[in-house]
């Protein structure tokens, strides 16, 4: 495939209804490789672009688990194959005593998962993207709303695309160079 | 929409944010107190006395390495003293900013948009003060790592069933969550501040700690789910650390330690002064950084009816205990209830009831709720109550036990004071640090709460 030196079309928009409005559209007009920018987490933004949901769920799921599971059976060997001591008449397999550490751990994995994990799916840490050549673009974190269309599109073209954003009322236009 | 000039109320009297404020006017009055606003005179005066009282602390250390144990008060019968009160109690102020950023996220209660962050640094600070203390009291604190499950050619593994080492695991699980908390927190602030700052350093510092942070649809999406799950975590975790801390306690047959009440009144407890700190150190920040706007007259009241219930909660456990001590014929209990009473501690009896239980109720008083200088002193009352509070549990239970021949006193050395007196000054240096390198009030939380930021169908 020839390789296009444009990275998309970004359009800038004043509001966060705007942009949600203009991303539904976008969206409905049939191109798939979009993605909106907001300088906090819009209401409805991901799901007017088609994506309605996440893996990070799962991910802290399969951590937790492994958290606890593997908290016990740690507990469990020490104290009952390993290093087996009688503390008061005890049994070695003290369960109820065990609880706890499980708990703690079961918190912790789950937590790192749930951070580590949505980076991951992020793909983040990525300190150079394209989208940051666009010198308006650095108030995507203060008070605008951008929205791109990425020229890996399917259906992108330079002046349709172009022209199709315009259409949705932006307030300026620009291509991201890639 | 950006015209819409209603005033952000969401029930109750004063607003979370005075209104006429936009993106725009948020981002700047928050980024500037970090970016362009020139370091005050009083900011040098105060970290530079924080900084003072940290080295005070690091010498009483040093000096604790080369000496020993010995230069504190702790003797037997009381072998736990300075180092397992000032644990406690820094454990416990450090819950209110859990409870704040993790538990009302959950209730949604979007007035702690405001106040979320700089109360996790605080939580943050607070854990590392109180870990200090159980590393250094061990004796050997260089073996310290002992306590932690790894493979070792000793063929020693921890004993699982000691809330000792369930305490490891409780706070190194909390002070690593509370981390992770709030670092992901400041994530899209610090790509904020990486775009709103001229200095190229400050770029490239802002912009690496930011970790790229774009503010995609998608990653909010991600970043929402993950922040939630957190905060799901966080609010059992920040539950069972003093739960496990009051274990150390309740686990063991001493009189006055061996009670069922301890886990939901040490909790409870915990959030009273964790709330207390939160207003020593929200009401003069918002004085000097000009956040009344942001840090409204809603927040205080809403933090002083917290206190106001957890502290009778707390009330409520001093009475059972009391009780208990005569209802349950047990003469050691029954002598405990006498001791502190009239025993040779009485007066730091009587001090906590007054600061703990009688004082605070001027909160009642409407007046005093909303007055910023009557809550600050009133959160000073507190946090001294808390702090005799564990100073009865942890000294007053030790000094007289079942015999009479293992009897006791305990009379803190100058060494305990420095340590104790240090880690305040070493956590309000942190929290000088926070206060001028990073935003000390979530700025992309606080763009939610504009009328603006609500999508119109």
């Amino acid at each position: 495939m020839k390789r296009t030196p444009i990275y998309g079309i970004m359009a800038e928009f004043d509001s966060a209804t705007y942009l949600v409005e203009a991303a539904h559209r976008t969206h409905e007009a049939g191109y798939s490789k979009i993605d909106a920018y907001s300088p906090f987490p819009v209401e409805g933004l991901a799901e007017a672009m088609g994506f309605h949901k996440n893996a990070v769920p799962l991910v802290v799921l399969i951590g937790g688990l492994l958290g606890g599971l593997s908290a016990y059976a740690l507990q469990y060997w020490i104290s009952v194959v390993s290093y087996p001591v009688n503390v008061g008449g005890k049994p070695y397999h003290s369960w109820p005593a065990f609880i706890i550490v499980t708990f703690e751990m079961t918190i912790l994995f789950g937590g790192i998962f749930a951070v580590f994990g949505m980076l991951a799916l992020n793909g983040l840490p990525m300190p150079y993207h394209p989208v940051f050549n666009v010198p308006r673009f650095a108030l995507a974190t203060k008070d605008r709303f951008f929205l791109i269309v990425f020229s890996t599109d399917p259906k992108y073209s330079a002046s349709e695309t172009r022209r199709f954003l315009e259409s949705l009322g932006p307030r300026s236009i620009s291509e991201v160079p890639s | 929409m950006a015209d819409s000039k209603q005033p952000v109320t969401l029930g109750g009297d004063a607003p979370v944010i005075e209104p006429g404020y936009t993106f725009g006017t948020v981002t700047d009055k928050i980024s500037s107190i970090v970016l362009t606003r020139p370091t005050s005179n009083g900011w040098f005066l105060g970290f530079g006395v924080a900084f003072l009282l940290t080295m005070m602390m690091l010498f009483a250390i040093g000096y604790l390495f080369a000496r020993g144990v010995g230069i504190w008060g702790i003797t037997i019968p009381i072998g736990w003293g300075f180092a397992i009160v000032n644990f406690v109690w820094w454990i416990g102020i450090g819950h209110a900013g859990t409870l704040i950023s993790a538990i009302l996220l959950l209730l949604r209660q979007s007035w702690r948009n405001s106040i979320n962050r700089f109360a996790e640094a605080m939580t943050l600070f607070a854990v590392s003060a109180a870990g200090i203390f159980p590393l250094i009291h061990v004796g050997r604190p260089w073996l310290a790592y002992w306590l932690f499950p790894y493979p070792n050619t000793m063929n020693y593994w921890p004993q699982f069933r000691s809330p000792l080492v369930w305490d490891v695991f409780a706070v190194s699980t909390y002070a690593t969550i509370s981390l992770l908390f709030w670092f992901i927190g400041l994530v899209p602030d610090l790509a904020t501040l990486r775009d709103r700052s001229t200095n190229r350093a400050a770029q490239i510092i802002y912009g690496m700690l930011a970790l790229g942070w774009r503010g995609s649809a998608r990653h909010w999406h991600r970043y929402e789910t993950a922040y939630l799950l957190l905060a799901g975590l966080a609010t059992p975790l920040v539950l069972s650390v003093h739960t496990v801390v009051s274990f150390d306690f309740a686990v063991a047959i001493v009189p006055g330690w061996h009670t069922t009440i301890f886990p939901p009144y040490f909790v409870a407890g915990a959030i009273y002064s964790g709330f207390a700190m939160v207003l020593m150190l929200a009401i003069p920040i918002r004085k000097f950084y000009g956040l009344e706007d942001f840090i409204t007259e809603r927040h205080l009241q809403n933090s002083a009816k917290v206190m106001l219930a957890t502290g009778l909660i707390v009330a409520y456990g001093y009475g059972i205990e009391a009780f208990m001590g005569w209802y349950s014929g047990n003469r050691y209990d029954g002598f405990t209830l006498w001791n502190r009473l009239h025993g040779p501690y009485a007066p730091c009896y009587y001090a906590l009831l007054a600061c703990n239980i009688f004082i605070p109720q001027l909160l009642w008083i409407r007046k005093l709720r909303t007055s910023p200088v009557a809550l600050f002193l009133i959160s000073g009352v507190i946090l001294v109550g808390m702090w005799l509070e564990r100073f009865i549990i942890v000294v007053v239970s030790l000094h007289r036990d079942f015999l009479t021949s293992s009897w006791g006193m305990y009379y803190p050395t100058r060494w305990d004071w420095m340590t104790y007196i240090g880690t305040i000054g070493m956590f309000l240096a942190a929290m000088f640090l926070f206060v001028r390198i990073l935003p000390m009030i979530s700025i992309f939380e606080m763009r939610t709460l504009l009328p603006e930021a609500e999508v119109k169908e």
